[in-house]
């Protein structure tokens, strides 16, 4: 197991260090003058005495590697660096938002699972039936939409026609503070949205995975024993089925992520989907390489885990580096 | 007996060999991604979209006959700028995915031709990669190189070239085991000829699908920057910028001027689709197709 580590690690380190150098090439090639962003309007009246005071402190004109291995050995340290457009330092944002858009995302994970386990399972009972067709052409349909459009169907169905939801936000207007009821009612419409927008992939996933392991001898054998049907389906197949399921739910987590961002900037949650637009909009350099790197990080280690996991729970299992 | 008996009974048994009834109709696809791509080629010549005019005194209006679409909150039609928009949108899709397609294809024909530890490096690169969050890895690329035509285009270009570099290199990889490709070699064709004349031809009819199924992703990447306000100039009509546009008028009520862009997307995305889908059920009858967006 150790092995393992050490080699998907051999692997993700040299790839982050390479993405960090390209996100830097990008940034330092990147017309856009940090002395400036950071002045803000300000700029406008300093002096050229001044904006070079400030490109001196910073050493934007010294020469690239220098100032790369600078950045990098400040991230190293857990200084991210100064948010431009939110004049705060990355890390307070990073702290501040992180934990909303954990939390959308984990519970967006939570629905998807056992919604397309259920449904995914259920097709592949009757295979070529009518529940099946129902789903796979929902399943097509539904991966054509652009989730942000899904989002604001939704909006205007069941936050302006229906009235039951509120349209976006964290908190009633005249709210105070994060009380849990008022935090859930706002957030039914985005984890809805972005869980049915993901559905798709893992339902049809599933839906193949088990009709694939119906047809194995055991769960034959098990129908021979005489088992009931349900406990034949999610006794034996699913089971089978389950775990080359939950390692694959690792490397659809990028998407997710693009999802939330999304999602997020349609019902202006504050989570960093909608620091990261804004950061991208002033040009933020510092704050978008963060939270691009700390989610690539993030992603990594989920998926090493789930590979882990995969290993720990299937002794057949053995993963090459 | 006991065999037959029990093929007869299993559902699952009995549903495998049936072979999908939901089939996207091919001809319906191909009309309505005709129509589409037609209308985005003709109402150009036809009827020029003037890009900065508003007429606030018909602004907001609901779909009726003369505008099909609806009107937005600055008076202008909406499917008019919809044709628009997916003008733009293809053609950014098309040009990304040929360049996806390209930066995917030199990647995976150095990973299967040359195999080896060059495989094993650029493989794990790849898979490296493709746990990278690629909107978020998109936003940068857009905020750095100042969002515009190009820095979209560079923008999903660079993201989107994996699966392409996956496909070229198992294909490679599977074609370079058969025995007429043994066959030439003992013909004395150097590598050239083979790489030209035998390789080439097997993986070239791959690749057009791989790009063909890459546009719509193309499309939404482009659609997704765009609504971020990240994408093309926002007085552009593009489906991303009208959908985003769209998102004020919703709140008063006139949903139609950013479902109706949106609408669109979906339509040519599913027409994509299907035929790709038919397209690959031709090239491979062993793989059942599967929309796989």
């Amino acid at each position: 197991m150790i092995r393992v580590v050490r080699r998907r690690l051999a692997v993700a380190v040299p790839v982050l260090f390479a993405t960090s150098i390209g996100m830097f090439l990008l940034g330092a090639a990147s017309p856009i003058d940090p002395a400036m962003q950071y002045a803000g309007a300000a700029a406008f009246s300093m002096s050229e005495e001044n904006l070079q005071q400030i490109r001196d402190n910073w050493g934007v004109d010294d020469p690239l590697p220098v100032q790369y291995l600078r950045w990098l050995g400040n991230l190293v340290q857990g200084d991210l660096g100064w948010s431009t457009s939110r004049h705060q330092a990355v890390t307070e944002v990073i702290a501040d938002r992180a934990g909303w858009t954990l939390l959308l995302i984990g519970i967006t994970l939570a629905v998807v699972l056992t919604g397309s386990l259920l449904a995914g399972t259920l097709a592949a009972h009757r295979r070529g039936g009518l529940f099946d067709r129902g789903v796979r052409a929902a399943a097509y349909a539904v991966e054509s939409m652009p989730v942000f459009w899904l989002a604001l169907g939704a909006i205007a169905v069941f936050a302006l026609a229906l009235g039951w939801f509120p349209a976006g936000g964290l908190t009633g207007v005249r709210a105070t503070s994060t009380s849990f009821p008022d935090v859930a009612h706002h957030l039914v419409l985005p984890v809805t949205v972005l869980a049915i927008s993901q559905a798709p992939w893992f339902v049809l996933f599933v839906r193949d995975a088990v009709a694939e392991s119906l047809r194995e001898d055991h769960v034959l054998a098990a129908r021979a024993r005489g088992l009931a049907g349900r406990t034949v389906l999610f006794g034996h197949a699913l089971r089978t089925a389950l775990l080359p399921f939950l390692t694959l739910v690792g490397t659809h987590l990028p998407e997710l992520v693009g999802g939330s961002v999304l999602v997020e900037t349609v019902f202006s949650l504050p989570g960093l989907g909608a620091v990261s637009v804004q950061a991208a909009l002033g040009g933020d350099f510092p704050l978008l390489a963060a939270i691009t790197l700390v989610t690539t990080a993030v992603v990594l280690t989920a998926n090493l885990l789930t590979d882990l996991a995969y290993t720990a729970a299937d002794p057949r299992v053995r993963i090459d580096g | 007996m006991a065999e037959t008996a029990v093929t007869t009974t299993t559902p699952g048994r009995a549903g495998l060999f049936r072979r999908p009834r939901f089939r996207a109709g091919t001809p319906v696809a191909a009309l309505v991604l005709g129509v589409a791509v037609g209308a985005a080629l003709l109402v150009p010549m036809i009827a020029p979209l003037d890009q900065s005019a508003v007429a606030l005194g018909r602004a907001a209006l609901p779909p009726s006959l003369p505008h099909p679409g609806g009107t937005d909150d600055l008076g202008r039609d909406v499917l008019h700028r919809s044709i628009y928009g997916l003008r733009v949108s293809l053609l950014v899709g098309v040009v990304a995915a040929l360049a996806a397609t390209v930066i995917g294809g030199v990647v995976g024909s150095l990973a299967g031709l040359l195999g080896g530890w060059v495989d094993r490096v650029l493989m794990r690169v790849v898979d490296t990669i493709s746990a990278l969050p690629h909107l978020l890895l998109g936003i940068f690329i857009v905020a750095m190189l100042r969002p515009g035509l190009g820095a979209v285009i560079l923008s999903i270009g660079l993201t989107h070239w994996l699966s392409t570099a996956r496909i070229v290199r198992s294909e490679l990889l599977s074609l370079r085991t058969r025995p007429f490709i043994d066959a030439a070699i003992a013909g004395g064709a150097g590598r050239t000829r083979v790489l030209t004349r035998h390789l080439l031809p097997h993986v070239l009819p791959k690749i057009a699908l791989a790009t063909t199924l890459m546009i719509p992703h193309a499309v939404w990447h482009e659609t997704s920057l765009s609504f971020l306000g990240l994408g093309l100039p926002p007085h552009l009509a593009s489906l991303g910028n009208m959908i985003n546009d769209g998102q004020r008028s919703l709140l008063t009520g006139a949903w139609w001027a950013s479902i109706v862009p949106g609408a669109v997307i979906v339509v040519v995305t599913l027409a994509i689709a299907a035929l790709a889908a038919r397209g690959r059920d031709h090239l491979d009858p062993r793989v059942r197709a599967e929309l796989n967006l």
